[in-house]
C-alpha cells in the first residue's frame, strides 16, 4: 500500500514539475528579448572584445567607419608621446656621439698611398641621379618628418605657436609630395644597384676586419660595394619599402580603422629614425669621415689609390674590362 | 567652473538622428563631416541598443597630447576645442581619439585633408564669442548665449544629457534606480576614467 501511494506521488510530482517547466519554458525565452527589461550594458560589450577590436554598430550615415562607437588604442598615444621621441633621440644622438668619439680616436681615414694622378670612373651620371634623387628626398622628408615628433618642444618655443604652425604646415606638404620622389628614387636605387649587392663570401671577411675602418693600413678586399655599403643598400630599400607603404596608409587615415592608422603611424616613425640614424653615419664617411670618399658620388671619379685601397676587386675587374681606357689622368697611352 | 560633458542614455534613445541633424543644421556643417552620429548596438538583435555619440570632451585628452602643433585647449567648463589657424590637418587626434571624433573635409587636390572638426560642444573656438569668424570656423557658440549644445536641448526623449557632470549623473541615476536598469554611461569610463555607479 505504500510503495504504490508512493509510486502515485512520485508520478503526480512528476507531471508537476514537467508542466512547469513546460509554462516557464516560453516565459523564459520571451525574457531575453524583452526590449525594456534587459539592456546591454557597455562593460559587458566590452568584455566580449577581443584585443584592439572595436565597440562597434550600424550607423545610416554614409561613412560606414562612424559605425565604430568607442576604439581601442590608447596606448598609441603613449608610444606617440614618450617612446617614439626616446627611440628618435636615442638613435640620432646617440650615432652622432659616436662618431665625434670615432673621429676623435681615427681621425679622418687618409688615403694611406696619397693621392694618386690617375682617376677611375666610379659611378656615371644615372647612378649620380639615382642617389641624389634619393638623397635629397629623403633628408627633406627626414627634416620634416622629425618636425611632426620634435617640432612642437624644439621650434615651438622659439617660432611661437603661428610661426611654428605656418612652418608645420608647409612641412607637412613637402613631406607628403616629396614622399612620391623618395619612392621613385628608392625604386631606382634597387634596380640600378641589386646585381653589385648580393651578399657574397668577400663581404664576412670585410666584417671579420671591421671593414678596415678601426686600424689604419687595413684595407679588405671588396668588389664595387662593401659589407657596409650594402648594409646601406638593403636598409635603404627594405627600409623605404616600409616608408612607402606607411606613408601611403598616412595620407588617407580615415580611409581605413584607428588600429590600421596607428600600426602604420607606428612602423613609419620607427623605421624613420632607424634609418636617419644610419644615414647620418652614410653621410659622415662620405665626406668628413674618409679622403676621396665623397669624390664617388659628387664627380662621379674617384682617386685610383682611394679606390685601390677601398674596393680592390672592383679595379682589378674594371682595369681587365676596360683594359685601362677608363683610367683618365696625366699619363695617357700613346696610341 | 562646472565639468561639461555628454551623457548618452541609450535606453531611451530611438536612433531618430535629430541630435545629428539638428548639429549639422545649426552649425552648418559641410557635406561628408559628421560632428555627432547615432550608433546602433547589436542591430536587430535581441537587447539592441542605439548611442548618440560625439567628441566627449576628455579628461587629458589624447588628442590634444598627440597634435603635433599644439592646436588643442581646454576651457575652464572642460570643453575641447582647437585652433582651425595652427591645425595643419595632419589626421594625428584622428589615430588617437577613441571614439573617431575628428573629422577632415577633403578640400585640395588628391583628396588631402583640410583642418580638421569636430564636435565643440556648441562652444565655437578661439575666435571671439558670437563673430561672423567663429560661426564661419566653429560653428555657433550657444554656450556664450547660456544655452546647452543643441543636440540634447531637442532630443525628443531627453536621452542625450548635456551639462554638469554632477547634475546629468544624478538625473541619469534616479532613471535607472525608477526603471530598474540601465546600460550604463556609454564612454565614460574611456573618456574620464571614471564612470556611473549603477
Amino acid at each position: 500500500m505504500t510503495s504504490m501511494l508512493s509510486k502515485w506521488l512520485r508520478t503526480g510530482l512528476f507531471a508537476l514539475v514537467f508542466g512547469l517547466f513546460s509554462l516557464s519554458a516560453p516565459a523564459f525565452a520571451q525574457g531575453s528579448v524583452n526590449p525594456t527589461a534587459q539592456s546591454v550594458k557597455e562593460t559587458q560589450l566590452f568584455q566580449a572584445l577581443k584585443p584592439g577590436e572595436a565597440l562597434a554598430g550600424r550607423v545610416s550615415i554614409p561613412n560606414k567607419a562612424a559605425g565604430n562607437l568607442i576604439q581601442p588604442g590608447r596606448d598609441w598615444r603613449a608610444y606617440n608621446q614618450e617612446t617614439l621621441p626616446k627611440i628618435g633621440a636615442i638613435a640620432i644622438l646617440g650615432v652622432i656621439a659616436l662618431l665625434v668619439v670615432f673621429y676623435l680616436v681615427r681621425g679622418k681615414i687618409r688615403i694611406d698611398a696619397g693621392p694618386s694622378t690617375m682617376k677611375i670612373l666610379r659611378f656615371g651620371a644615372i647612378d649620380r641621379f639615382v642617389h641624389w634623387l634619393t638623397a635629397l628626398s629623403f633628408l627633406m622628408l627626414a627634416i620634416t618628418g622629425a618636425n611632426v615628433t620634435f617640432g612642437k618642444k624644439i621650434l615651438a618655443p622659439i617660432l611661437g605657436p603661428e610661426g611654428f604652425a605656418a612652418w608645420a604646415s608647409f612641412a607637412k606638404l613637402i613631406h607628403n609630395y616629396v614622399g612620391f620622389a623618395f619612392m621613385v628614387g628608392v625604386a631606382l636605387t634597387f634596380i640600378i644597384w641589386v646585381k653589385d649587392n648580393m651578399p657574397s663570401a668577400v663581404d664576412a671577411k670585410w666584417f671579420a676586419a671591421a671593414g678596415g675602418l678601426l686600424s689604419k693600413g687595413s684595407h679588405p678586399p671588396a668588389r664595387r660595394f662593401n659589407g657596409g655599403q650594402k648594409i646601406v643598400f638593403w636598409s635603404v630599400v627594405i627600409g623605404g619599402v616600409l616608408m612607402s607603404i606607411s606613408g601611403w596608409h598616412l595620407l588617407f587615415p580615415t580611409a581605413e580603422g584607428i588600429s590600421e592608422a596607428q600600426f602604420h603611424a607606428t612602423l613609419h616613425g620607427t623605421v624613420a629614425f632607424l634609418m636617419t640614424a644610419l644615414i647620418i653615419g652614410h653621410i659622415y664617411i662620405g665626406s668628413v669621415g674618409m679622403e676621396g670618399a665623397f669624390d664617388a658620388m659628387g664627380s662621379g671619379e674617384v682617386d685610383l689609390n682611394w679606390a685601390k685601397e677601398h674596393h680592390s676587386l672592383w679595379v682589378k675587374e674594371e682595369q681587365e674590362r676596360k683594359s685601362g681606357s677608363r683610367i683618365s689622368g696625366a699619363a695617357q697611352p700613346a696610341e | 567652473m562646472a565639468r561639461l560633458k555628454f551623457l548618452c542614455d541609450a535606453d531611451r534613445c530611438i536612433e531618430c538622428n535629430a541630435c545629428v541633424t539638428a548639429c549639422k543644421n545649426e552649425h552648418e556643417v559641410p557635406w561628408g563631416i559628421n560632428r555627432r552620429r547615432v550608433v546602433t548596438l547589436n542591430d536587430g538583435k535581441p537587447g539592441e541598443r542605439s548611442v548618440s555619440m560625439a567628441c566627449m570632451h576628455c579628461t587629458d585628452a589624447p588628442c590634444a597630447s598627440v597634435c603635433p602643433v599644439s592646436c588643442f585647449y581646454t576651457t575652464a567648463d572642460a570643453v575641447v576645442l582647437h585652433n582651425k589657424d595652427l591645425c595643419i590637418g595632419c589626421g594625428y587626434c584622428f589615430y588617437a581619439c577613441p571614439f573617431g571624433a575628428p573629422q577632415y573635409p577633403k578640400t585640395s587636390n588628391f583628396g588631402s585633408r583640410g583642418k580638421m572638426d569636430k564636435c565643440t560642444y556648441c562652444a565655437g573656438g578661439p575666435e571671439e564669442d558670437g563673430s561672423q569668424a567663429e560661426l564661419d570656423k566653429y560653428g555657433r557658440n550657444r554656450l556664450a548665449e547660456g544655452k546647452l549644445p543643441l543636440c540634447a536641448e531637442m532630443c525628443s526623449t531627453k536621452a542625450l544629457l548635456a551639462g554638469d557632470s554632477d547634475i546629468i549623473a544624478q538625473i541619469y541615476k534616479e532613471r535607472v534606480a525608477k526603471r530598474g536598469y540601465g546600460s550604463g554611461a556609454w564612454g565614460w569610463q574611456v573618456a574620464y576614467k571614471e564612470t556611473i555607479a549603477i
